[in-house]
């Protein structure tokens, strides 16, 4: 069979053999080096907790299980808890709101500056993009513990801290955005004469806001986290109480905190998702 | 064309329905209402009361600079006492104190004057002198003759020549305090007197105050640990370096370190985790690949509870199981994330194109390998984009639930801002974080390019993109 073959077919077939003998060798390494940094990662991780992962697993539920005993226990009023941290949400969720609409105006303003195709000078591309760099790296907890410090304990700090990372975050994606819509109206505005303003009013905006409002509401979802944990080192809102209420082993008001905040990210997840979809038009 | 020409030539589009111009008329007073009820409920104009500048600019201070404290007590003024930011443990040694065997060590910024008057020299070309009855400051900035402080017979202090103080000297009843600039202070008390001198930079970063490697400093010390004779006769001069380096009593480096090296194997691992658990069960929750409604709905259902339970309330569960430390990051990491890449992947599964898979068929492949050929070539380059994305922001991530109590650099960092005087440190840990947060995100924005060539777009749109295709 192989004899009969012609001459550069089974060339073909030899550098096929050697070409997938490379790949799998390859592919060997990858899943070797892959194995590598989990197995020493797990012994770092082993050497630094408290508790070994074999005493620690088989524990995973106690906690859950104590939370639901607790709050079994605690009755049937256990439904009115909701209603009394209900204000606290709303706190939290109000946080995260003002600072999502904040953080996206700067945002705005920012990524015009850091977009080539609207700036012609290169330094002020680059030092926009270097500022909403560092805005963006900055967990928000690292901003918010010193504003915290600086400003005593508030929701100020808080929403400070979420409004520069806002800012930093969606100004890349709308500089992105930006960059990448079609040139063609921007320079029939310019062929009548539209002013630089009103190029961007109806050249850039109108093109980029379906992108502009699905990342917007993408930030608002991240930020009701990212207030609720801020909550946790001193800026009020639901948070907050969560972490008082761990330290205090009330389980069935941690629960209903807990089905509060689950059930708020649950259901702002949908109407997003929803939202997002129809707005890039993928229904499905 | 007038006005009412153009309404009635397009009218599909032109817009003249009172209603429909009413509505955003609305939408933007809602805006501004609502904007105006948050201002006042989040308290933002109380900040100009909040913020008290003087706390902010010697706080930022700190963040670049460090001070050396110089303390006499009125009732010793022999021991006067020289430590680096007054601490007891960091002592200069002066010459005009026994120095027991020890080697005198005192900072160049010090001096004996004719009377055995202790001079310090400040940046500002001025001078403190320290007497044992008196304190005098000479040839500061604004000033010509020389400031004398003594103190009264009921103890308190006083300014002798008393004419025309310059502004920067504030007198109380039972302090002097000299502030000309933010580098120098000199406070007289009833008890002591203590002269702060302010100088940029960190100091001690490389080795602590106690180092036997402090006095060359980092750069002969990393000449020396190449050649010369030995430091220390037990080991050679680099580990000696190394040693010291880590050991450094004052910046911790090796503790630093070593939790920030926990940090990143938390989010390593835990994206690492969520890939390899997520990208199985995205198979099993795609409607091409698995049959059965119920398998899928279970999973799709299992995803949103995974994510839908944010990583605050995971790392909390796995606190009270793991106690603190970087299982709990890792696992709160990967089952937050499971979720989150198991619900994209089967989106994107379900988003492929089937002539593909087809084609595989066609050739009489069995279902596995149809899978393995016809869809995962498909969805590899998104898996791996998203996996890298996630891996970035799980970085930042890692560093907050290490401050929820998982240990590493974000618990360091919130031990380090309790203490309210380590500054310098806190912009030490804040510069590595931002270091490995902006070396994670050019990396895999890099790796991203290289595999899907658009890395801006978000997975979402990514779908929408191959949808369109």
């Amino acid at each position: 069979m192989q004899s009969s073959l012609p001459e550069n077919l089974i060339k073909i077939e030899n550098n096929l053999k050697s070409l997938t003998r490379t790949r799998s060798i390859y592919s060997f390494l990858s899943i070797a080096a892959l194995i590598a940094v989990i197995y020493s990662g797990l012994i770092v991780a082993e050497t630094g907790n408290a508790t070994s992962i074999w005493v620690g697993l088989p524990k995973f539920f106690d906690y859950p299980i104590d939370l639901f005993v607790g709050s079994w226990e605690y009755g049937y009023r256990w439904n009115l808890l909701l209603l009394e941290y209900l204000p606290d949400l709303i706190s939290t969720i109000n946080m995260a709101l003002f600072s999502t609409a904040m953080g996206t105006l700067l945002a705005f303003f920012l990524s015009i500056f850091s977009s080539r195709n609207l700036i012609k000078s290169k330094a002020t591309v680059l030092i926009f993009r270097r500022i909403m760099d560092i805005c963006r790296s900055f967990p928000e907890l690292v901003i918010a513990l010193v504003l915290l410090y600086l400003l005593g304990k508030s929701a100020l700090p808080a929403v400070i801290a979420i409004i520069i990372h806002t800012a930093g975050a969606l100004g890349k994606l709308f500089s992105e955005a930006i960059e990448n819509v079609d040139k063609n109206p921007i320079e029939g505005l310019e062929s009548c004469g539209a002013s630089w303003f009103t190029r961007i009013r109806f050249g850039v905006v109108t093109q980029a806001l379906p992108l502009f409002l699905t990342y917007t509401i993408l930030r608002f979802e991240i930020n009701i986290r990212a207030s609720t944990i801020l909550g946790f080192v001193g800026a009020g809102g639901i948070g907050e109480q969560l972490y008082t209420n761990i330290q205090w082993k009330y389980e069935a008001d941690t629960i209903a905190i807990m089905f509060l905040l689950v059930s708020t990210i649950i259901a702002l997840d949908y109407l997003s998702s929803y939202w997002r979809k129809s707005l890039i038009g993928l229904k499905s | 064309m007038n006005r009412s020409e153009i309404i009635e030539n397009y009218s599909d589009i032109v817009v003249t329905k009172f209603s429909s111009k009413m509505w955003s008329t609305f939408l933007v007073l809602g805006i501004i209402v609502y904007l105006i009820i948050a201002i006042l409920s989040l308290d933002i104009l109380q900040i100009h009361k909040k913020w008290s500048p003087e706390r902010a600019s010697l706080f930022a201070l700190d963040t670049y600079a460090h001070k050396d404290h110089v303390t006499m007590k009125w009732s010793e003024p022999d021991d006067i006492i020289i430590s680096f930011e007054g601490s007891r443990w960091s002592q200069y040694v002066g010459p005009y104190q026994k120095s027991d065997g020890l080697p005198a060590r005192y900072p160049e910024w010090t001096s004996i004057g004719s009377e055995g008057e202790t001079k310090i020299s400040f940046k500002n070309g001025g001078f403190a002198n320290l007497y044992d009855d008196k304190v005098t400051i000479e040839n500061w900035p604004d000033t010509q003759e020389t400031l004398v402080f003594r103190l009264d017979a009921q103890g308190k202090p006083y300014v002798e020549n008393v004419d025309n103080l310059p502004k920067w000297i504030r007198v109380t009843e039972n302090k002097i305090e000299v502030r000309p600039s933010l580098y120098e202070r000199v406070q007289v008390y009833s008890k002591k007197v203590e002269v702060h001198r302010y100088s940029l930079g960190w100091n001690y970063f490389w080795f602590d105050f106690d180092s036997p490697l402090e006095p060359y400093g980092i750069w002969n010390a990393i000449s020396l640990s190449f050649s010369g004779d030995r430091i220390d006769p037990n080991i050679s001069n680099f580990s000696l370096l190394i040693q010291e380096f880590l050991n450094n009593d004052m910046w911790h480096h090796g503790q630093i370190l070593w939790a920030l090296l926990e940090t990143i194997f938390m989010a390593l691992l835990g994206t690492l985790l969520a890939a390899l658990l997520g990208f199985p069960l995205a198979f099993f929750a795609a409607y091409n690949v698995t049959p059965f409604k119920f398998v899928r709905t279970i999973l799709r259902r299992l995803f949103d509870t995974l994510r839908g339970i944010d990583f605050l309330i995971w790392s909390l569960i796995f606190l009270r199981a793991f106690g603190p430390g970087p299982f709990t990051g890792i696992f709160a990491i990967a089952i937050t994330d499971t979720g989150t890449l198991g619900k994209l992947m089967s989106e994107a599964i379900e988003n492929t194109e089937e002539k593909q898979q087809e084609g595989v068929e066609s050739t009489g492949a069995n279902k596995t390998l149809q899978h393995r050929f016809g869809i995962i070539p498909q969805i590899l380059p998104i898996f791996i984009s998203q996996t890298l994305y996630y891996l970035e922001s799980n970085t930042r991530g890692a560093v907050i639930i290490g401050a929820m109590g998982a240990g590493g650099i974000g618990l360091q960092l919130l031990g380090a801002i309790n203490t309210g005087t380590s500054w310098e440190k806190v912009m030490y840990m804040s510069l590595l974080i931002l270091g490995v947060v902006i070396f994670m995100d050019t990396m895999s924005a890099k790796v991203r390019r290289a595999l899907i060539g658009d890395e801006t777009l978000g997975a979402e749109l990514q779908l929408a993109k191959m949808a369109k295709k």
